[in-house]
């Protein structure tokens, strides 16, 4: 009944659990990895014959120590070379070992790890690089694909990241409440920029690269076992969910991005819309408001909208006026604009602009937007200026191209 | 008699399989279960969402709720709902009305349903 692919599945779920732990317990990443491996290959020699063990991070945490402390003492010659059975097996020491480790154990233990790769001297790319690496298991291949770069490439960038990680100091005592909240913070932060690395488009191709989407999603569900009630936790992983359930429909034959409003919504992944507003309505009962569950809030009055003239817009102006309060941005002013025009029109929109030209004089969406909201209004002058402005700050093909299909529609 | 069959699994697992080994899984149950309705004998099964959009209302003095599954592993699964729900809200308000004096009752959504044949 075990085949490798199970145990492929048991190993990958197992190693932040086990990773971590071993990490607190050798205080070096390099040998909690290695005893980590070294817990894999016994557990592909030991589980086909002895089946899968009841809880796979523990066995692999026991395992992996012990070998690693055997491996020690050979080095220091101390000690007598240990045979292969001194291996405990026995659902006894397995449960014993259950009992120590539970989750209250784990919370801090995963969050470290997770935390130690947010490294703030290394960029963005690579904190996300060596999460996967280390955090995930992914191999340097597969996340060099990912990355669109060569694996000798990654696997220096890898390197060197993992050489800032052990240079730097890292807490090992159990962190108080406002560190702990700290760590969290930062590390959300690492695991939406991990989804929005497969998820945005990038150099003018758009591109949906599932595999770190997923990987952001399993981290994020991850963090939400761990830590049930943090709302911002629910939030990303909420808000990871309902733009993931979009992938399908967000581009085109042509590998051009659909707008929202042109999706088609059949294509959406109902599965994961549920999830997402399961997620943002338990985050809302706290009445404590964030970013990312205030985002999943957005996202989440688009899903329940079954086409876009249904969607709630007076909601989405109320859920902005929120986030501009609790984080002040010219972009988010824009974005609440858009809602603005929707409930009370074109006029009382173009009005919200006007602060705004300043801030966003070299945004393409200040423009877009601009030009619309004066097309509306019937000012074609004004908002054929606006959109060959738009025109010529565009990044992408499909942003220009957009553009000009509105100034088609001015012109006829 | 009629039996409930409750499926436990570790979740981070069943989170990092490949579509094909979750294609196997689920094709191997659904021929069971489609033999099952054949012969009139399936109630209905159901697959739930993940632990974390779980909630526990616990049995105090007034009912406490709490972010999470039930977690704790003194007391033992006794019985089951299923409820047509408008939000989360509105099931942990059944819930609550249906919290005894002691023990905890799970809220946890549905993520696949299929109401059975058979079962009079």
């Amino acid at each position: 009944m075990t085949d490798v692919a199970w145990i492929g599945a048991a190993l990958t779920a197992a190693r932040p659990q086990a990773v971590a732990a071993l990490l607190r317990y050798f205080r070096n990443l390099d040998v909690a990895e290695e005893a980590f491996q070294e817990a894999c290959l016994r557990a592909l020699k030991s589980w086909p014959v002895n089946g899968p063990p009841r809880d796979p991070a523990a066995w692999c945490i026991f395992v992996g120590r012990n070998s690693a402390l055997d491996e020690m003492r050979r080095r220091n010659k101390h000690d007598s070379l240990p045979e292969d059975d001194v291996i405990p097996d026995s659902e006894a020491s397995e449960s014993a070992m259950v009992d120590r480790l539970d989750s209250s154990a784990y919370q801090d233990d995963v969050l470290r790890l997770l935390f130690i790769c947010c490294q703030p001297e290394l960029p963005a790319t690579q904190q996300i690089a060596v999460a996967l690496r280390i955090v995930s298991g992914l191999s340097v291949a597969e996340i060099a694909s990912a990355f669109l770069v060569s694996e000798a490439a990654m696997a220096q960038r890898i390197t060197r990241a993992k050489r800032v990680m052990t240079q730097s100091a890292v807490a090992f005592e159990t962190p108080g409440p406002v560190e702990r909240a700290e760590r969290l913070n930062t590390v959300a932060a690492m695991i939406y920029l991990l989804f929005n690395e497969g998820y945005s488009a990038s150099g003018g191709e758009a591109h949906v690269r599932v595999p770190l989407c997923e990987e952001a999603i399993r981290l994020g569900r991850l963090l939400l076992r761990l830590f049930p009630s943090e709302t911002e936790i629910m939030g990303l992983t909420a808000l990871m969910l309902l733009q993931h359930a979009r992938a399908a429909a967000r581009l085109d034959e042509n590998n051009n991005i659909v707008l929202l409003d042109d999706q088609d919504r059949s294509k959406w992944d109902h599965a994961l819309i549920a999830e997402g507003l399961v997620l943002v309505e338990k985050a809302q009962r706290q009445g404590i408001p964030g970013t990312y569950q205030l985002q999943a809030a957005l996202a989440a009055v688009h899903a329940r909208a079954a086409r876009p003239q249904e969607t709630n817009w007076s909601q989405i102006d109320q859920i902005y006026a929120v986030l501009e309060a609790l984080q002040p941005s010219p972009v988010i002013t824009l974005n609440r604009a858009v809602a603005v025009s929707k409930v009370r029109g074109a006029a009382a929109a173009l009005e919200m602009l006007e602060p705004l030209a300043g801030p966003l004089g070299g945004y393409f969406h200040y423009f877009g937007v601009k030009g619309a909201l004066l097309k509306e209004l019937g000012r074609t002058d004004a908002a054929r200026e606006a959109f060959n402005k738009a025109i010529s700050l565009a990044r992408t093909a499909a942003e220009a191209a957009h553009i000009r299909m509105n100034l088609d529609k001015l012109n006829s | 008699m009629f039996y409930c069959i409750l499926c436990y699994n570790l979740e981070s697992e069943l989170q990092a399989w490949s579509r094909e080994k979750e294609a196997t899984v689920m094709a191997k149950r659904e021929a069971v279960a489609h033999s099952l309705a054949c012969q009139g004998r399936l109630g209905p099964t159901g697959k739930l969402m993940p632990t974390t959009t779980a909630m526990t209302v616990r049995a105090s003095r007034e009912p406490l709720v709490l972010d999470g599954p039930f977690a704790e592993t003194r007391e033992q699964l006794l019985g089951f709902y299923l409820v047509d729900c408008q939000s989360l809200e509105d099931a942990l308000e059944v819930a609550r009305r249906l919290v005894g004096e002691t023990g905890a009752l799970e809220v946890r959504p549905l993520a696949q349903f299929y109401p059975g044949i058979g079962l009079q």
